[in-house]
């Protein structure tokens, strides 16, 4: 079953910034900021890889701290198939499930069944064809994984750009109305012709999607924007910054206006230090991995 | 003299391209030729007929209009419609807002922000409006509590009301508290109908 009440949600969100925040402080700024929707964590992706070991679903008691503090959406995180994280986010009245590569997957073989939940889930995707598995499996909405943790946008740029390329290959199939290529296509991913059809029609995903994963400064944001995404996620780029206040404002501003260099200019003025990126290379996890 | 029909969707972020596609749909069966533009700068602001302010967060959508230097314009706007987020924009007042969020104080109700609980409590129903049945979406949608004498409403849903509209001397304003631009076009002609006067 489609949750269609999710990917409406998900249309609500478009053109804005969800933000990572850790507690009823940080939520507040990210509202202030002019944030549409926080994922409320224990730790930011960078913490979180520093600090090694096994990641898992928050607190409860920060998430109803968090959803105490702010009027917008509240997002949280479970782990890669630990469907009970997910019925004890839903419980908690979360607007939405990030089904995350960011925490320890809990199952190597099976993601959640996300079609037994009232709460929509988003969940991450390097392709296409992981896109839409996930959708298959009941995802309201899709995020490009990048690589969180890093202030590195160049993970997150190849997935846009994979994702964008394997649609518009579907397109021209469509077009040149080969239809045995397109059915071999829905084999490969793994999915149902029907929707291999449908996102060929469409041009597009048939939920919203946006970017994640190294997303660092105002240009970062509008660069994912130009792209094709509907609005972006930032975890550690707002909050490992030098002055969060002004980064979560200016990177709204920036998602925003992202057509305008003017005004991402302006946004990009007197921010101080970004958070310090990794070289992808230099990477011992790779978090974009987790998840098939 | 402008000739040119004019209606712009406010497109900082929300359900934009569906409310300019339905508008679109709506000019088209009403065999009108209108211009409909996604709005993000102050210029534009007094080339439009009308404003449509879509669904999204209330609390974005009023910063950045502030923030692009806006938000006193869009109050002389003569025709608005809003929905969900929009209707919020348009109340004069609003309980649960956040402590520096602002409307545009134009139509005389009362609106409970985020009314009905949190995303699990979403629903979707067929419901009757005064323009005909329509199957309505609620997304963390607003409730409005109370409307003075002159806001004419327009459809109820289990006692409450969820559209009205309000006429101003010249200014006409109409707000739901659901997605139309999401099932129909029936509410996007019927605002096109009243800012054209036909």
């Amino acid at each position: 079953m489609v949750n269609q009440l999710g990917r409406n949600l998900a249309q609500m969100l478009k053109g804005g910034v969800i933000m990572d925040v850790v507690n009823a402080e940080h939520a507040k700024i990210a509202e202030k900021a002019g944030a549409v929707a926080v994922m409320a964590l224990e730790r930011v992706p960078s913490d979180i890889r520093a600090a090694g070991g096994v990641a898992r679903m928050s607190d409860p008691t920060k998430i109803k701290e968090i959803q105490k503090s702010v009027t917008i959406p509240v997002m949280a995180k479970c782990r890669i198939g630990h469907f009970v994280e997910a019925q004890v986010l839903e419980s908690l009245k979360v607007d939405f499930v990030d089904e995350s590569e960011v925490l320890t997957p809990a199952d190597e073989e099976f993601h959640i069944d996300k079609t037994k939940f009232k709460v929509p889930f988003v969940c991450g995707c390097r392709d296409l064809g992981e896109a839409l598995r996930r959708i298959e499996e009941g995802a309201a909405m899709i995020r490009t994984k990048g690589e969180p943790g890093t202030g590195n946008i160049v993970e997150a740029v190849r997935h846009i750009r994979a994702v964008n390329k394997d649609i518009d290959e579907l397109k021209v199939l469509l077009k040149q109305k080969k239809f045995t290529k397109l059915k071999e296509k829905a084999k490969e991913y793994r999915v149902s012709y029907d929707l291999v059809l449908q996102v060929a029609k469409l041009g597009r995903l048939p939920v919203v999607n946006f970017a994640a994963g190294g997303i660092a400064t105002p240009a970062d944001a509008a660069l994912c924007m130009q792209l094709g995404v509907d609005g972006v996620f930032v975890g550690s780029g707002i909050f490992k910054s030098k002055d969060p206040i002004k980064m979560a404002k200016a990177i709204v501003d920036a998602t925003a206006h992202f057509n305008d260099p003017n005004k991402i200019a302006k946004a990009s003025e007197n921010l101080g230090e970004a958070m310090k990126g990794l070289e992808i290379s230099t990477l011992e996890t790779k978090m974009a991995a987790r998840g098939i | 003299m402008k000739l040119q029909k004019t209606i712009g969707v406010l497109a900082f972020h929300g359900d934009v391209i569906e409310h300019i596609n339905t508008t679109k749909n709506a000019a088209k069966n009403l065999h009108l030729d209108i211009d409909v533009i996604p709005v993000r700068t102050k210029e534009i602001i007094q080339t439009l007929d009308a404003l449509i302010i879509p669904g999204g967060e209330s609390t974005t959508l009023h910063k950045l209009c502030e923030r692009e230097g806006m938000w006193e314009k869009m109050k002389h706007i003569k025709n608005i419609f809003g929905t969900c987020a929009g209707a919020i924009m348009l109340a004069k007042q609003v309980s649960h807002k956040t402590h520096d969020q602002k409307t545009l104080e134009l139509m005389d109700i009362e609106i409970d922000r985020n009314a009905y609980g949190r995303q699990t409590e979403s629903f979707e129903k067929n419901v009757k409006t005064s323009l005909g049945n329509i199957h309505s979406v609620f997304i963390r949608a607003p409730r409005i509590i109370r409307v003075k004498k002159e806001v004419n409403i327009l459809a109820n849903n289990d006692g409450e009301i969820i559209a009205c509209e309000q006429k101003i001397n010249d200014n006409y304003y109409l707000a739901a508290c659901f997605h139309p631009e999401l099932t129909s076009t029936i509410f996007h002609e019927y605002f096109i109908r009243k800012v054209y006067q036909i």
